[in-house]
């Protein structure tokens, strides 16, 4: 039955190493593009970062775009929402960081929540942070900011949580002006 | 039987050796691309051109329906800057159904579909043609020249004669390269249909190869990865390869071995 | 197992032994991979593995395409080219899977041709070679409907033009076909229930080839000299045969990297070869290509399907003694899926006592014949049907039927063969001793 191990004298050892690591190697190769082509294909990282051009939007007003399958609000805001947000203490808010991708580890100032220092773009993820439906906006709520219908979260004019169940601030996503009426989500 | 067999047999083929020798034959010129055999790579520069003089001339007619206009901008291909794509992707509109309106392109989207509907779209007509054939089904001609698409899109560019006829209430050009001899395209270019900002010549013959070029690439954009890939597992299976004969050989030695000392007494 | 005497698996540890009780799978698995096995197998003996391999390759390139590919009319052919342009590496793991097919078919083919020449399908093989039949079969079946699933061209004039064949059946034939295509012609309904078969028939076959390897362990591998291993004592079965691993473990392996050299050099050299231009123009149902063309796979049956065309003369015998029910179409569907059936039946057509073609002499030119009569027929299925062709194509298919029906049960009475070695020893013996 053994005719393998009769052989004396010669180390074949190195060359039956040599031949399975080879093997190895060559199985290892077809393995990684099996995998590989799970992840994200090339239109889907493509959208992974998307222009938005926000020159017809009028003060008082949002517009929600898609951006990675989920909404994302973009509000100019007036008046009344700046000062509303800004004159809010920060020991009254509910959630203190800053929750802005922007600005990690900063608090949940008016200034570290918008676009621009003026305070007049808001871009938040128009996602509930309880349990993820998407708020209403168009200063709803009770701090004149959005409400959330599914299980009453009120959010203020800043996108911070003031009242209900969700536990943190809408979250502020990578973002930046790209030129004077475009904004580069991502 | 075999005999009235033979005798029919025979007969049909002299009868018919005349027949299979005027079958059409499609006219290709030969072109030496640079993206041709193991070694072929993209000309950067031949792209961008390529993409200019379909830009000017042929999308007038002809859509890019499978090829993301981001795809402008990837190595290998024409390698536009980013700005450049998003600027290109911009001169075309598309319907946005939640605005209800025409709004400029972007590079996420593709290019648009053949705004002529007898146009047909240009994404993978590199790869739905052939250029060569035969000899007689054998396949000999593809084997060593490729299946010569972009060739042949060079010789239908190249091919007009001037000649025109109507037939049923449509003009047909006469085209060399055309199977049936009469294309319903108008030629399309003439020579220095579009001039190259880098001054490269804009003849016909350069316009031809420079628009085919391009659309190989459109037909096939990973060429590049695809041959670099067949490298890799040719070297790494040669290996492999050598390893294994040599595993081979030492393992079945001592029983070939064997085989020769069992026989070396007898004659 | 083969009835070869050898020792069998002792499961030796604790473990092994309260495993071996409960579930024998280790020595299920020990001796079927240390089978003894002739030992003088040649190459033509490798193409099993190379099998082995393509089923893998399409099983699992398959199942990563339909990741990303849709089966709907509308979106087939985008979804090819998002796999082609956007999915990473996806151009490759779809010219592996197209080209996989075709490797598939060219080992199945030196499969089958090894096969008739040593007589492997001789008793006691003849279910092996039934169940290899099948498997066929099933390939056939498999590679069609996969074809469709782009949706290109080729692949809806391809479909309509073989599911039209099943019009071509005599009062049920209307029936079967729109029962086959779920509607009136090739459309959507065909091309959801392809993809489904598609996805099905593979794991259909995975479980032939275990029977089929089943199969031929209970008899034991055949030879090139078609003489049988030596059953008395272990010690002759020993002189006869080398344990399966590793010796043609590594034999198989090292064929099988030769094999896979030549495949991924066209694959990543020449990948629309062995394909037709016309599939990358998306399916016209209002337009019919010039030449409809099947995989390079197909052309023999599509040769012999052509070939009887209402002027010949047995199809106008047939369609007399029939009252007209057998016309020319239904007689090339009966041609070409007798073609295939009488390979089923050649255990039973091949009346010699001699297996292996090796010692036949007469066989051998016949045997010749049939392989450049198989080449000639493939050739001429991609010809158009006027010149010469339809006479090459009408006497190749005569031959392909006189070898099974008339040729083989003719030389088994009248041929004399020569004298085999008496045992696999002396003729590996003589192959590697001193002469």
């Amino acid at each position: 039955m053994s005719h393998t191990e009769d052989n004396p004298g010669s180390r074949r050892d190195f060359l039956y190493y040599a031949t399975a690591g080879t093997g190895a190697v060559a199985v290892g190769a077809a393995v990684w593009p099996l995998v590989n082509q799970m992840n994200a294909s090339a239109d889907v990282r493509a959208l992974s970062s998307i222009l938005v051009d926000v020159a017809d939007v009028e003060t008082g007003t949002q517009i929600t775009v898609k951006w990675r399958g989920k909404p994302v609000f973009i509000r100019r805001r007036d008046e009344t929402d700046i000062k509303l947000a800004r004159e809010t203490p920060l020991e009254d808010l509910v959630d203190t960081e800053s929750r802005n991708a922007n600005k990690p580890g900063t608090d949940a100032s008016d200034q570290n929540r918008t676009l621009d220092e003026n305070g007049e773009w808001l871009v938040m993820m128009g996602v509930c942070t309880h349990l993820g439906c998407v708020p209403l906006g168009g200063a709803s709520g009770d701090f004149g900011g959005w409400f959330c219908p599914c299980h009453g979260s009120h959010y203020d004019s800043a996108g911070r949580i003031r009242k209900g169940p969700a536990p943190r601030n809408l979250d502020v996503p990578v973002c930046a002006w790209f030129d004077d009426t475009t904004i580069k989500l991502g | 039987m075999f005999m009235k067999l033979a005798i029919t047999a025979v007969t049909a083929l002299t009868l018919s050796v005349g027949g299979v020798a005027a079958s059409e034959k499609i006219h290709t010129e030969s072109v030496d691309f640079s993206f041709e055999g193991p070694f072929g790579t993209y000309d950067q520069n031949q792209l961008q051109r390529g993409l200019q003089v379909y830009t000017e001339v042929c999308s007038a007619c002809h859509g890019l329906k499978f090829v993301p206009i981001r795809t402008l901008g990837d190595e290998g291909g024409p390698a536009l800057p980013a700005d450049q794509v998003r600027a290109y992707a911009k001169q075309f509109d598309i319907y946005d159904p939640e605005k209800d309106e025409d709004v400029p392109r972007k590079p996420t989207d593709h290019f648009p579909t053949s705004a002529d509907p007898n146009a047909p779209d240009l994404s993978l007509m590199a790869k739905a043609r052939k250029g060569y054939e035969g000899p007689y089904g054998t396949g000999m001609n593809q084997l060593f020249r490729g299946i010569g698409g972009p060739e042949h899109i060079v010789s239908i560019l190249n091919g007009y004669t001037g000649e025109e006829k109507e037939e049923a209430g449509r003009t047909y050009y006469e085209n060399h390269a055309f199977p049936g001899g009469w294309i319903s395209m108008p030629p399309p270019l003439f020579g220095e249909d579009v001039e190259f900002a880098d001054g490269s010549s804009n003849e016909l013959e350069k316009e031809a190869i420079d628009v085919a070029a391009f659309l190989m690439w459109t037909a096939e954009p990973k060429m590049m990865d695809r041959k670099k890939s067949g490298f890799i597992a040719v070297i790494l299976l040669t290996m492999l390869s050598v390893l294994l004969y040599a595993t081979n050989k030492r393992l079945w030695a001592p029983v070939k071995k064997r085989a020769k000392e069992e026989t070396s007494g007898e004659s | 197992m083969s009835g070869i005497p050898h020792d069998h698996y002792e499961p030796k540890t604790g473990f092994e032994k309260w495993l071996h009780s409960r579930l024998p799978i280790v020595g299920l698995v020990y001796d079927t991979i240390m089978i003894p096995t002739p030992k003088n197998l040649n190459w033509m003996w490798i193409w099993g593995i190379v099998l082995a391999f393509c089923l893998v390759l399409q099983i699992i390139t398959g199942i990563v395409l339909a990741m990303h590919y849709t089966p709907h009319v509308d979106l087939a052919f985008a979804s090819v080219e998002h796999i082609m342009r956007d999915v990473n590496g996806g151009y490759m793991l779809r010219y592996l899977h197209a080209n996989g097919a075709s490797l598939f078919f060219i080992a199945v083919y030196i499969h089958i041709f090894r096969g008739l020449y040593y007589g492997s399908y001789k008793a006691p093989r003849e279910v092996t070679w039934i169940i290899g039949m099948l498997i066929y079969l099933a390939m056939m079946a498999t590679a069609f409907m996969g074809y469709v699933l782009p949706w290109g061209q080729m692949s809806f004039w391809g479909a309509t033009v073989i599911t039209g064949l099943f019009g071509a059946i005599p009062f049920i034939g209307e029936s079967i076909q729109a029962w086959l295509l779920g509607g009136p012609a090739v459309d959507n309904a065909t091309l959801n229930r392809f993809f489904s078969l598609h996805y099905l028939l593979p794991f259909v076959l995975a479980a032939l080839v275990a029977i089929h390897i089943w199969a031929f362990h209970t008899t034991g591998n055949s030879n090139p000299t078609g003489v049988e291993v030596r059953r008395g004592s272990k010690e002759e079965a020993e002189k006869d045969t080398l344990p399966f691993w590793p010796y043609f473990v590594i034999k198989d392996l090292f064929a099988l990297a030769i094999v896979l050299l030549v495949f991924f050099a066209v694959v990543g050299f020449m990948p629309n070869y062995l394909g037709e231009p016309d599939n990358y123009i998306e399916a016209n149902p209002l337009a019919t290509p010039a030449h409809i063309v099947p995989e390079w796979y197909f052309l023999p049956f599509y040769a012999i399907l052509r070939a009887f065309t209402a002027d010949v003369w047995v199809v106008q015998l047939a369609n007399w003694v029939s009252f007209g029910i057998i016309d020319a179409k239904f007689f090339g569907v009966i041609a070409m899926f007798g073609a295939i059936a009488v390979l089923f039946l050649v255990p039973w057509l091949d009346t010699s006592s001699m297996r292996s073609g090796r010692f036949r002499p007469m066989f051998k030119w016949w045997y010749l014949l049939l392989v450049i009569d198989f080449l000639v027929l493939m050739w001429v299925g991609s010809r158009p049907t006027e010149g010469i062709y339809p006479i090459i194509a009408l006497i190749a298919s005569a031959y392909w039927f006189g070898y099974f029906l008339v040729i083989l049960p003719l030389l088994g009475v009248i041929e004399k063969p020569t004298t085999p070695p008496a045992t696999i020893e002396d003729d590996f013996n003589a192959h590697y001793g001193n002469h």
